[in-house]
């Protein structure tokens, strides 16, 4: 089972933060086919949420195919979007940690690591090498 | 489909002066609907119209179609709790419990002593030893027992801290999710309301001036930042709500159903506090014309 939270400042949409973190969930191998959502209930008891929000998210993870509702027991993951992937990203994470420290020793902030980030993620997916 | 409540031409006098007046809105059922105005605007005097507290003097109010001044059968089927949670301060909670099952034909005992004993609120204590946060659950509690299919709350949390406010509404959250409620409550604390209302309406001088489903409402409004202009016309806005100038600098909040494409704006996205405070500090601009029909609405 997974906890939902909610940013307090953010431009996304709740429903769409609730998607997001099923997804990223999906992603890391927190979530498999066969496990169980949260019923609409507890999720919007636990964070506080309208619940109309949570169906909201789940029926566009029924949409997306990512999940399924079974009248009367709940929602459960059908499909998880865990590659082949999953097993490198130990290595990419170590990769990625000693790049930050370098970064970091060269003087770059949090948000000047960012905008790094995003522009070079930018310029690498446009130019079509993803 | 029937409307949880409705309001034609509404309004209340005390005395020589109108408390409300000329109030019309409608909230469809199934929604979280947040009452917001400022102090005065009949906030209060519209929920107590809406629960048969009060009779009106014009025009009428109707909850699932029925009136609840004349009609027993539809107060069965509301909720409400007052401001500041008022409950019998020398009573025990078992004592309103009891209360609550001898007077209300379709009363859950059992749901009432289970919801609160999962909140560790002792059932011998007198309310008035109660913290705000537990007397504030006590009376949701009872206001729940009653099995209503629609909850009126008027500033159910304002005295409340942080902690206690949000314990409220996650148990506010939980019970619209098991029960399928409609549920209008006012508050100051608009911070609160979202994320948790689905529904808005704004309240101002008795007039409804922002009436509809809050993603809806955000998805209609933007605000624009530009280089200055005194002319406040925009290509393609429906109404500007709120404007503000620097000497160099024009930035608006303005209703539109259509993208603005004036390159000279930058335009951004509203947030609920953005958009119900520009309309409360704004209360004679972007009126809006009144409820939209809400036949074919959900």
């Amino acid at each position: 089972m997974i906890e939902f939270r909610l940013a307090a400042r953010s431009n996304v949409p709740p429903y769409l933060q609730l998607v997001e973190q099923v997804r990223q969930a999906l992603r890391m191998g927190l979530l498999e086919a066969g496990d169980q959502l949260p019923t609409v209930r507890d999720v919007a008891e636990s964070i506080a949420i309208n619940p109309n929000t949570v169906l909201k998210a789940y029926r566009e993870l029924e949409h997306e195919d990512l999940v399924e509702g079974r009248p009367g027991l709940g929602t459960f993951v059908i499909r998880s979007l865990a590659g082949p992937s999953l097993a490198s990203h130990a290595k990419l994470r170590r990769d990625l940690l000693s790049w930050l420290q370098r970064a970091k020793d060269a003087g770059l902030d949090h948000e000047d690591i960012v905008a790094l980030l995003e522009t070079t993620l930018r310029s690498f997916t446009s130019e079509g090498a993803a | 489909m029937t409307l949880a409540l409705e309001a034609i031409g509404l309004g209340k006098r005390y005395g020589r002066t109108w408390g409300l007046r000329d109030c019309s809105l409608s909230i469809p059922p199934g929604h979280v609907a947040a009452l917001v105005g400022p102090n005065g605007a009949g906030k209060t005097t519209l929920l107590k119209l809406a629960v048969g507290l009060l009779r009106p003097s014009a025009g009428a109010i109707r909850t699932f179609g029925e009136t609840p001044r004349d009609d027993p059968s539809a107060l069965a089927r509301i909720g409400f709790v007052g401001q500041d949670t008022p409950l019998y301060a020398d009573f025990t909670v078992a004592e309103l419990l009891t209360m609550g099952e001898k007077l209300n034909p379709r009363w859950d005992q059992a749901g009432a002593k289970d919801r609160l004993g999962r909140l560790a609120i002792p059932l011998d204590r007198k309310t008035g030893r109660l913290s705000g946060g537990q007397r504030a659950q006590v009376a949701l509690t009872l206001a729940l027992a009653k099995q209503p299919e629609l909850l009126v709350l008027d500033e159910p949390v304002a005295s409340l801290d942080p902690l206690a406010r949000k314990d409220f509404l996650a148990a506010l959250m939980g019970s619209v999710a098991e029960r399928g409620l409609t549920v209008i409550l006012s508050s100051h604390l608009i911070a609160d309301l979202e994320h948790r209302c689905d529904y808005l309406i704004v309240l101002s001088e008795s007039r409804v001036q922002a009436l509809g489903q809050v993603d809806e409402l955000l998805s209609r409004h933007w605000i624009l930042v530009g280089p200055r202009r005194d002319d406040e016309r925009v290509a393609g806005v429906d109404v500007v709500v709120q404007v503000s100038h620097t000497d160099r600098q024009t930035t608006m909040l303005v209703r539109s159903d259509a993208a603005i494409t004036d390159p000279s704006w930058t335009v951004h996205a509203v947030g609920l506090e953005e958009l119900v405070l520009a309309y409360l500090a704004e209360p004679s601009a972007g009126m809006l014309p009144g409820p939209r029909p809400t036949e074919g609405q959900r």
